[in-house]
Parts: C-alpha cells; structure tokens; sequence
C-alpha cells in the first residue's frame, strides 16, 4: 500500500471528503449506542436537542465553546508555523492564577481598567510560558512537543501547590481552591442571568484579529512561509527565530486567555479542575478548523456542542457521556483522513 | 522513428540468445497532467550495451524506477528472459536478476564494504551469516570485473568512485544479469570514468546487459552499441552508436538545433565581490572550502567548474548569506562583510538563484504571488505599518509572470503546481528584478528543457551586459564554456587559478576537476 499525490482536487471533492467524514463519525457513534442499548435514532436527536433544543441549550453550548475557541486559536497560529505548542493547558492554567492574583483585591481599580490589566498581564504571562521551550528549540534545536507537554504537569503541580499553599482561600472550608475574584474583575454576563458571559465574545473578536493577523500582517506571511518551508524561509532572508518566538508569544497569550476568561467569566476562582482537558481539545479544534482562525469558531462551537449535548443526553437515555469523546475523536481521525484522501490517493499493492 | 524490432547486427554479441533478456512493452507513466512516460517499447539483448539518452527531465529515470520497480506504471508491460515481471516490486525486479546502481548511492555508511554487498541477501531466521563465503565470493567478482575493493574498509573511508564500485558489486553478488547505472558518470572524475567503461567491457564479455542512462553525448558514443533517445517522455529515435554520430544524437536529444547563445565582448569593471583567504565549514555533503580566494568583477561572469561535492555548494551557501566564513575576509565593494546572513545578503544586492528550487528557492504550498514577494517583503513596495499590501504584490507577480513567461494558471495557484522551468523562471525573475550588481547563479538550467535554458542563458548574458557580477556554478562543462567570460574549477574544497574564456581547453579542465594540476591561492 501506498500513497500517490493527486492533482488538485475539485470542489466537489473537496465538500465530499468532509461530509463522508462526519457521517463515518455518526456510523461508529451509532454502533457504540447500539453497544450500550440505546437505539441510535432515539439517542441523536437527544444530543441535538441537548446541545441546540433550547435557549439554555444553544447558550450551554456558547459557553463550553468559550475556552475552546482560545486553546484552539492557539493551537492553529503555532501548528501554522510548525511550533508543536501541546502545551496550551499549561498556558490555560497560568492565565487562571494571573487572573487570580490581580484579580482577588490586590488592585483597587475600577472594572473599566482592571479588566483590560488582568487580560492583558493573563496574556504576557502566558506568552512567557510558551518562551521558554521556544528559546530552547531555537538556540538548541531541543524538540518543542516534548517541553510543552511536561511543563502542563509541571504547571498543574505548582498550581496545587499554590492552592495549598499562599493562594488557599482562608474561608474555603479546607478546599484546594483560591479567593473568589472581585465583582470589578468579573467579566459581565451577556445576557443578564446567564452564564453566557463576555469571555465568549472576546473570544470571537480574538479569532477575527487572529484570522486579520494570518491573512493580512507581515507576521502573519512570515508564519505561514516557516510553518510550509522552514529551509526556504530561511534562504529568503526571513529571520526564522525570530518569527518562532513570536509565534509562541502570540500563541501562549492565546491559550491563557482561556483561564483568564474561565475564572473572571464563569467559575469566579481557580481550582484544579479549571479545565477538563481544555489545552488538548484546543488541538481537536485546532485541527477541525484545519489552522484557519475562523473555523476554530465553528469546530469549537461543534465540539462543545457535542459535549454539552451527550451531556443531556446521558442524564436522560442512559447512554454513558463518554459517547462524546468517542465522538469527538472520531471526527478528528475521520476528518485527518478526509484531507489526507483529497490530496492523496491510495495504491494497494 | 522508433524501431522496436530487434536487428540481427545490432550489438556485438546480439545474436547469442534469440529471445531478448528484457523487453519493454508501451510502458506509459502519467504523474497528474505530465505524461512522463509515453508508450515507450525496446528490447535488450543479451550482452548489449544501450544507452537511454535524453536531457533531464525527459523521462530516463522515470522509465528505470518503473522497470526496477519503484513506480507503477499506468499501461505497459515488463519481460525478463521471456517471463512478465510482476510491477511494483523491486523484490522481483531482483530476484529476476536486475540490479540498478542510482544516481545517488544506497549504502549504509557505517557499515563495511562486505556488510553492504551482503546486506539483505541474507534470511534473517538464519543464525549466523557466513562471512568468508561471502568474502570469497566478493574477491572473486572484484577479481574479474577489475572492481578493485577492500572488503573491510567502512564505506565512509571510499572515495565516490569506489562507492559506485560498491553498488556495481552489490548488483553483481545478488547475479544481476540485467545492469542499469542511472548516470553514473556525474559524480566522477575522468579517470575514474575511464575505469568504469574498462568494467562494463568486462561485464558485457560476461554476456551481461547493461542499461546506461546519460546524457552525456562523448561518453555514450564511448560505451554503447545502441542508443535510444528520449524526449519528453517519448522513445524518438533509436540508432545503432556506430552508425550514428555525435551531432545527430544531439539534434535527436533536443528536438530543435540547440542556439549557441550570442556573447558580447565583456566590459569588465572593478571587482564588486571578494573573498580572501576565506575557509569554512562543509555544508551537507560539500566539502569545506579551504583557503579560497575569488574575485568577481562587474560585467563578467565567472564559471565555476567542478564535480559535484567539492565544495561548489558550499561557496554557493556562502554568497547566498546561509554561511559565514570561519576565516578570511568577505568583501563587497571593497567594503569587508562582518554580518552576514540571507538578508544581509540581500541588502547588499546580491540576487541569488539557489541550486534546490523546492527545498531553497520555492514554498510549494504558498502561492506564485506570496514566492515572488518572499525576499522582498518589509520593503515599502510590499508592506506598511506591518501589513502586506497584497494588491503590490500580485501586481508585481503578474509582471514577473509576463516578463519572464512564466507559465501558470493564476498568481493564486499554489507554486508547487508549476513544472520546474517555469518555477525557475519565476525564481529568475525574482532575483533579477531588482536589477542586482551581483547575481550568484547556482546550477541556473538544471532539470529546463532547451527554450527555458536558452531564456535563462539569455537573462544571465543581459544582466552581465547591464553590468552585474556573476558567478556561474554548473555541473555542465558545455553550459560553463558558453557563458563564461573567465573559468575557476573547484577541487576538494580549493580554487584554480582563474582562465580567460578559451585559455584552457576542456582536456586541461578535467585535470583541474581531478584534482591535478595547480591549486593555487592557498591564502
């Protein structure tokens, strides 16, 4: 077996692919509910109504999309640029204590300035995490996936010692968890009484300015020319490293939005289970999108979707919520595969 | 036209076996639009040398990699000895007694010369490999081919030449009777090519038939019986070596009379581009440069010529800004260098046309106009505040696309779309747009049919006339005496004293390619 490049596909093909994909995905999704005794027909209809039935649902969703939409976006500008970043949960987690710290009281500022600092110092702090391994791979070729990936770890210890230690909330009943931040350094709610809050919103704006970026800077021509031939970017005079380490600033700042936006918009403090898994769903998303910033809305919007509404589903057919990872993975492999058929073609033998 | 038919006095030992040891029905090969094999047939007999001549890109090697069964071809059939060879498996290919010695060698360099030959040939359920049969037999094949090896000697410790006795040996110890050796001769020396055509005497004597893939004129005429001419793609012409000449072979091979570009009386000016004394650091497989000194003066271009890996691609890395010298001064404009990298270069007008257009010149996936604009991009022209103007730039892609005829379907389309001459073309252009003062040209025509070469020659000679210091670096002898106004060879890292154009005759030339003769300025 082996693989033959194809010319350009046609259009056709190209919407084709996808399609065949999801339904693969709802095939396998199908026989996993058959497996657990559920009828399928009476289980997806539950997840779309779950994810998308109501108000409440479709505002759910929104919310889940929320951090997602970030993790993601900083998973796509990073793999454009062939920077391996596995490392957005960490970056997720240290926008979280940013948060926390300025955010608990320690600045007597109204919201209209304290918001902006605690966004803006979530962003630096994030950006200097994902420095580190970038210095590292650039002054000594050491092999960025492997670094980003240990420091989630590393990041999610010093956390718990932090919410053991000067970060533990006094009157948190013993509870590993910190002060609650101030009513100025709470992002408002979008709709009064929801949990939809501003974090979905800058999160929309980040990918607009993240998908401007890409398609219109300097920067963003320089990331894409490494990211598809790091040995011609070279040749033409592009300074590589340079580019490498502004993509990781960009991309780490990216990701600790996602914890800014999380504590200041939804849970109101940091605990350790800030994040199920946020930072590698963002490469799920990341992924889904196929590196474009505005897709990373739509495939994070779907992801989450899937989740809040297996969810539901799972509370009232018995179906273990876990079809929503299946599922999930799935359309990843399913989607990889898709875009790999429209440019390849298989040869047996 | 094309005769398939095998003639009775065809070669020397042509009519030992009635059936032919190899046979080649309508083999066609398509790589998305490109037809790179069309229908092509012959036979091989017994004890027969052919030679497959064609230009780069014509389909030579393509043709082989289908027969040794590397590509699969779309149409078309493959006989051994009478029997159709099952496609797409080089296993078979072997074990049907063909062995291919490629362009570019297949050996683990860290093992032995016997562990090479014998690598593979072994079951590996079986416990121990029997190391003095297989010595023995070595000895004897080296023996009596004239293949002259140590057994033991790493093959990091050989020499190019001995490393292509290696492969010929590898073939041999696994009983190839079917030989092709895809331009073997690129990488050798003369006397050393003398000694391979002294092996493929031997071989043939032993009834051995060997394919010889070149598209050197001299060297197939030296070794061959029969000569089957290949152009894009397609068999066109098939005629007996002694029958037939150099000139006509050539004629065949390009299809149109081949136009000796017109070179105007140089006016040359001062020296814009200097090293002394400069040595550095090898670059992949090139060697260091050791002590090399070179003067490029306006108006003039300079020819470097060499056999490839003596360091040619490591000066080229040095103008191109990807190297810094260890030692030595680097001058431009009698001004001494200190920084130095690709934009440095840049800046101080230095158009470089890099040898590997897809691994240094071109982003495949970008598009035509996002490559036009990749060294120029944060000047004004292109960009403001940090944002691209894009209208700019595919302005100017289009003016690139039409001065320079590049071929291709939109600035949006993906490069990588484009076929190699009209990508170079759009290099070409890239880098003498700015009109630079000095052009470094690194095996400009490499893999261009006749019109695209000729158009490049042409750029070159113009922007030599409008007063740009060029050097030329080419594997090809031909394109170097064409153009040059003033030849350096390079050998093992050094430079020869330069030649006026005709000064030297190629005779004296391949000495300086060997390594013999005058090296002069060790700094």
């Amino acid at each position: 077996m082996r693989l033959e490049p194809k010319p350009a596909p046609s259009l056709g093909v190209t919407l084709l692919f996808p399609v065949m994909a999801i339904a693969a995905t709802l095939v396998v999704a199908a026989l996993l509910v058959l497996a657990a005794g559920a009828s399928p027909f009476s289980v997806f209809p539950l997840i779309v109504k779950g994810a998308a039935g109501s108000q409440f649902a479709i505002l759910e969703t929104l919310t889940r999309a929320t951090p997602l939409i970030f993790t993601g976006l900083a998973v796509a500008v990073a793999f454009r640029a062939r920077l391996w970043n596995i490392g957005a949960e960490a970056q997720l987690y240290i926008g979280g204590v940013v948060t926390v710290v300025l955010g608990t009281g320690a600045l007597p500022l109204p919201a209209i300035v304290l918001i902006p600092l605690i966004m803006f110092a979530s962003m630096a702090a994030g950006a200097l995490l994902l420095a580190g391994p970038a210095v590292l791979k650039t002054r000594f070729g050491v092999d960025e996936v492997v670094t980003t990936l240990l420091l989630n770890f590393i990041v999610i210890l010093f956390v718990s010692m932090l919410l053991e230690g000067v970060l533990k909330d006094p009157m948190g009943l013993g509870w590993p968890q910190s002060q609650r931040v101030v009513a100025d350094a709470q992002l408002p709610r979008i709709i009064q009484g929801k949990r939809l809050h501003l974090g979905f919103a800058i999160a929309v704006v980040a990918a607009l300015v993240t998908w401007v970026v890409m398609k219109k800077t300097v920067l963003g021509y320089e990331m894409r020319a490494v990211g598809h031939n790091i040995g011609a970017a070279r040749f033409a005079g592009i300074p590589v490293n340079r580019v490498l380490m502004k993509t990781a600033l960009l991309s780490g700042g990216l990701a600790a939005l996602a914890g800014f936006s999380e504590v200041a918009g939804l849970k109101g403090n940091l605990t350790l289970d800030l994040s199920p898994g946020y930072g590698y769903t963002g490469i799920v998303v990341a992924m889904l999108a196929m590196l474009n910033p505005l897709g990373v809305i739509a495939a994070a919007i779907f992801v989450a979707a899937i989740f809040v509404g297996s969810d539901a589903m799972s509370r009232s057919a018995g179906v273990p919520s876990y079809i929503a990872q299946v599922m999930v993975a799935t359309a990843l492999l399913t989607m990889v595969t898709a875009l790999l058929l429209t440019r390849y073609r298989i040869r047996w033998k | 036209m094309t005769n398939a038919l095998p003639e009775p006095d065809a070669g020397p030992q042509a009519d030992a076996g009635a059936t032919p040891v190899l046979r080649l029905g309508s083999i066609t090969k398509r790589f998305g639009p490109l037809v790179a094999n069309d229908a092509i047939s012959f036979e091989l007999r017994k004890g027969e040398v052919i030679a497959l001549l064609g230009e780069n890109g014509a389909g030579k090697t393509t043709l082989m990699n289908i027969l040794f069964g590397h590509y699969v071809a779309d149409e078309g059939s493959v006989e051994v000895m009478g029997k159709p060879l099952a496609a797409g498996d080089p296993r078979a290919a072997l074990d049907a007694g063909i062995g291919m010695v490629h362009q570019h060698f297949t050996l683990a360099e860290s093992m032995t010369v016997l562990e090479n030959i014998a690598l593979g040939t072994q079951s590996a359920w079986k416990p121990r490999f029997d190391r003095s049969a297989a010595r023995q037999r070595i000895a004897r094949l080296s023996a009596d081919f004239g293949l002259a090896l140590d057994p033991d000697a790493p093959i990091t410790s050989l020499s190019v030449g001995e490393r292509q006795r290696v492969e010929i040996l590898k073939a041999l110890y696994r009983d190839a009777r079917i030989l092709i050796l895809d331009e073997p001769t690129a990488v050798l020396t003369p006397s050393e090519t003398d000694a391979l055509f002294g092996t493929l005497k031997l071989l043939v004597g032993q009834g051995l038939s060997i394919i010889f893939i070149s598209h050197k004129l001299h060297e197939v005429m030296a070794v061959s019986d029969r000569v089957l001419v290949l152009r894009a793609g397609r068999l066109v012409a098939e005629r007996k070596t002694a029958g037939s000449s150099r000139s006509e072979l050539a004629a065949l091979m390009v299809g149109q009379e081949v136009a000796s570009p017109t070179v105007a009386e140089p006016k040359p000016g001062p020296v814009v581009f200097e090293l002394k004394g400069v040595s550095t650091q090898g670059q992949g497989n090139a060697a260091r440069l050791d002590g090399v000194s070179l003067a490029l003066r306006a108006g003039e271009i300079t020819g470097l010529a060499g056999v490839s890996g003596n360091g040619q691609a490591t000066l080229a890395a040095l103008m191109a800004g990807t190297l810094s010298p260890a030692s030595g001064e680097m001058a431009i404009r009698a001004q001494a260098i200190s920084d130095w990298s690709p934009r440095a270069a840049l800046v101080h007008g230095i158009g470089r046309i890099p040898e590997d257009r897809h691994a240094f010149g071109t982003i495949g996936d970008m598009s035509v106009t996002e490559n036009v604009i990749s060294e120029r991009y944060r000047t004004p022209r292109f960009s403001r505040y940090g944002f691209l103007d894009w209208k700019a730039a595919r302005a100017f892609a289009e003016a690139i696309v039409r001065d320079y005829d590049v071929k291709c379907p939109s600035p949006e389309a993906r490069i990588r779309l484009l076929s190699g001459g009209n990508m170079q073309k759009l290099i070409l252009g890239r880098a003498l747009d700015p009109d630079p003062a000095i052009i470094l040209a690194n095996q400009p025509t490499r893999g261009l049919d006749v019109g695209a070469v000729s158009f490049v020659h042409r750029r070159l000679l113009e922007a030599r006339d409008r007063g740009a210091a060029i050097l030329l670096i080419s594997e090809d002898l031909e394109e170097i005496l064409a153009l040059s106004d003033q030849i350096i060879v390079m050998s093992k890292g050094r430079l020869s004293t330069p030649s006026k154009r005709g000064q030297r005759s190629i005779r004296e030339l391949g000495e300086l390619m060997a390594g013999q003769g005058d090296s002069a300025d060790a700094a």
